[in-house]
């Protein structure tokens, strides 16, 4: 115990001593977690101060058009973009500012569109009054002659395609809704003169069930999400100051001084262990503490703790014990800093790419599901998901957690033959 | 059994070691027994197998046959009482650069099982002894490389270790470092400790150790005190010419 205390106070030493590592440990994963919260919540809600802006081109000036507009300005998302410098931005020039990275989009709503649709649906709702009787035999113009119309979309090459989608899909079935409306419309006006016989609300709707904690749902937000995925990311990352630490430990010669001492290896890693998880906790509690205390300041959603304040701090235990273990593993393996360091941060990015931290692991192709259930971060990004997201109890996280500390056990259990074997060069 | 078999504190028989990769033995079954009490030089030429013979003897490396024995302990089955009672000086300055002396100290001496006043003390006296009091509380990466070489040496000793051994402890260091660290060694010696040492520096070898073995190719080829050795080579006046005479003088570039 003399020994491993002796060891934990020279590590807090040569750590407190270490700018270059302080900085990596407590500054950077708190510039990233504010920084990616900022991004994403910006991405997720509408804020009046950061609208999109959208070229607009109407050829058609019709009513089918001016619902477009009207539901583009309404969402409060987008700018809305006709003309430069007081003259009306025709379709090529709107597709080469577009295509040059001056919009991120543009729409085009082609000539006529409006009078065709009304022509369209004109057509098919005489055919069925006729049909039920209810019509006066004469259909005022023949369906084949209304062309199909398309509404031209152009995206800057570098718009990344989540975005895409979800403006295709917004555009969709806003056009659907137009194309709803006009049937309602012309319904209406063949079979009443007066008096509104259809309601042109909508029926149907969609209700997103929340988790309830307690009597109050737990509602998700950016806050939600971030703080535990980023949060993990720091945690791991330090594996690179780790494994640094056990490579100037060959190359001062400390590591020769040491295995020379009447003490088996483990006392060392332990001491180093027991260190850098209270590094590990001292990070969590600061992301904590900056979810709920510095994110409201910035416009942000606080992240809500209430009751799950120790089983996260449980969850974050058994991760630091994983990030240390594979810190401990590329140390010992490692013979430079040139080698640790890039190779600890790549990896890092790499655990965290597979384990769900930036692309939900729904929605990876299979075989990265797969890979995604070996990364130590996913485990331990899921444990936090139950704890904050899902209300999970400990018995739920057992799983999870007990992965993380396998995962430790293993990685230093590796490490210690490992040293064994090249004592035996 | 001879008196010196007896008082034979290390006990080397048929040590060999062979090195993964390598084609030759860089230790052939070597056999030595270093009396207890002595200054014990092993010198030999670069790739000699000095240092691959100090760390199987320190337990950095592990030997590929044969046996030791230090006070009576084998390797083999009692490593732990070997571990605690020898102390390793080695070439590079073993120390943390960012912690201070005394911190780097303590913790070195915390390892070996020291604590407390005891080690407080200890640490105090043996800087005292070699001139780094008043800098104790300065980080090692502002000294100087003798006072770098004095700190290393003090980490080694700080157990009172019955073995202390020595790889090059003065090397790179100024005359007047050079005379106290060889100074504080032959009073630790007095102590009756053993010491063993290797360096390149033959005349210091000459003055400083009370026995040598010179090796070759992993091989003892000849053991003695310097004077027996000068004396038993015709025309030799130095240890330099006995070593000249043994290992010849062709370049040995050792990669």
């Amino acid at each position: 115990m003399h020994k491993l205390w002796a060891s934990v106070k020279k590590e807090s030493l040569l750590l407190r001593r270490d700018a270059g590592a302080l900085i990596i440990l407590f500054v950077m994963p708190l510039a990233l977690i504010i920084t990616v919260t900022l991004i994403q919540q910006g991405s997720f809600k509408t804020l009046s101060n950061a609208k999109i802006p959208v070229v607009l081109i109407d050829n058609d000036r019709g009513n089918v058009s001016r619902g477009i507009r009207e539901n583009l300005e309404n969402s409060g998302s987008f700018e809305i973009i006709s003309e430069r410098e007081g003259k009306p931005l025709t379709e090529t020039q709107a597709r080469d500012a577009v295509f040059k990275g001056l919009y991120p989009m543009a729409v085009i709503v082609p000539e006529n569109l409006s009078a065709d649709l009304n022509q369209k649906v004109q057509v098919n709702v005489d055919k069925i009054l006729k049909d039920v009787g209810l019509g006066d035999g004469e259909t005022k113009a023949i369906a084949s002659e209304v062309e199909p119309k398309e509404i031209r979309l152009y995206f800057d090459p570098a718009t990344q395609l989540a975005f895409k989608s979800a403006v295709k899909n917004s555009i969709d079935k806003m056009v659907s809704e137009l194309e709803v409306q006009s049937v309602y419309s012309l319904f209406q006006e063949q079979l009443s003169d007066s008096v509104a016989i259809f309601s042109q609300k909508s029926f149907l709707h969609f209700k997103e069930i929340m988790p309830v904690n307690g009597s109050r749902e737990v509602i998700p937000n950016a806050t939600q999400h971030n703080v535990p995925a980023w949060t993990l990311f720091a945690i791991f990352f330090i594996v690179i100051p780790l494994s640094i630490n056990l490579v100037k430990e060959k190359g001062q010669g400390t590591l020769v001084r040491l295995r020379t001492l009447p003490m088996p290896y483990g006392v060392v890693i332990m001491g180093k262990t027991v260190t850098f998880l209270v590094i590990c906790m001292i990070q969590f509690y600061l992301m904590v503490a900056v979810g709920i205390y510095l994110f409201p300041l910035l416009g942000l959603e606080p992240l809500q703790v209430e009751g799950k304040l120790l089983l996260m701090s449980v969850v974050a235990l058994c991760s630091g014990f994983a990030a240390i273990g594979f810190g401990i593993l590329l140390g010992t393996v490692s013979q430079t800093q040139e080698q640790s360091a890039p190779f600890g941060a790549t990896s890092v990015v790499i655990l965290a790419a597979i384990g769900g931290v930036w692309v939900p692991v729904f929605a990876m192709p299979a075989f990265m599901q797969f890979v995604s259930g070996l990364s130590p971060m996913n485990w331990g990004l899921n444990a936090f998901y139950d704890v904050i997201l899902r209300n999970a109890h400990l018995a739920d996280i057992l799983p999870r957690l007990a992965s993380l500390l396998v995962f430790f056990i293993l990685m230093t259990g590796i490490s210690i033959l490992y040293d064994e074997k090249k004592r035996a060069v | 059994m001879s008196e010196t078999v007896k008082n034979s504190i290390i006990r080397i028989h048929t040590l060999s070691k062979k090195y993964r990769e390598a084609e030759d033995y860089s230790v052939n079954e070597l056999s030595l027994d270093i009396p207890r009490g002595e200054i014990f030089g092993l010198l030999g030429p670069n790739g000699a197998g000095k240092t691959t013979l100090i760390s199987m003897l320190c337990g950095l490396i592990r030997p590929t046959s044969g046996d030791f024995t230090i006070n009576g302990w084998s390797y083999r089955s009692e490593p732990r009482k070997i571990r605690k009672n020898i102390g390793v000086v080695p070439q590079e300055y073993a120390l943390y650069p960012s912690l201070t002396a005394r911190e780097n100290l303590v913790y070195f001496g915390s390892m070996y099982g020291l604590g407390g006043a005891a080690l407080d003390g200890k640490v105090e006296e043996h800087l005292g002894h070699l001139g780094l009091l008043k800098h104790a509380d300065k980080k090692i990466e502002t000294y100087s490389g003798g006072m770098k070489r004095r700190v290393n040496l003090i980490a080694g000793i700080l157990h009172s270790p019955m073995v202390l051994f020595l790889d090059e402890p003065t090397v790179g260091v100024d005359i007047q470092s050079k005379n106290v660290i060889i100074d504080f060694l032959k009073a630790y010696n007095k102590q009756g400790a053993t010491l063993i040492y290797t360096s390149h520096h033959l005349i210091e070898a000459q003055e400083f150790c009370t026995r040598v073995a010179i090796l070759d190719h992993g091989e003892v080829l000849t053991e003695g005190t310097p004077q027996e050795l000068i004396k038993g080579l015709a025309q030799a006046r130095s240890l330099e010419d006995v070593f000249l005479s043994l290992v010849g003088k062709e370049l040995r570039d050792y990669a």
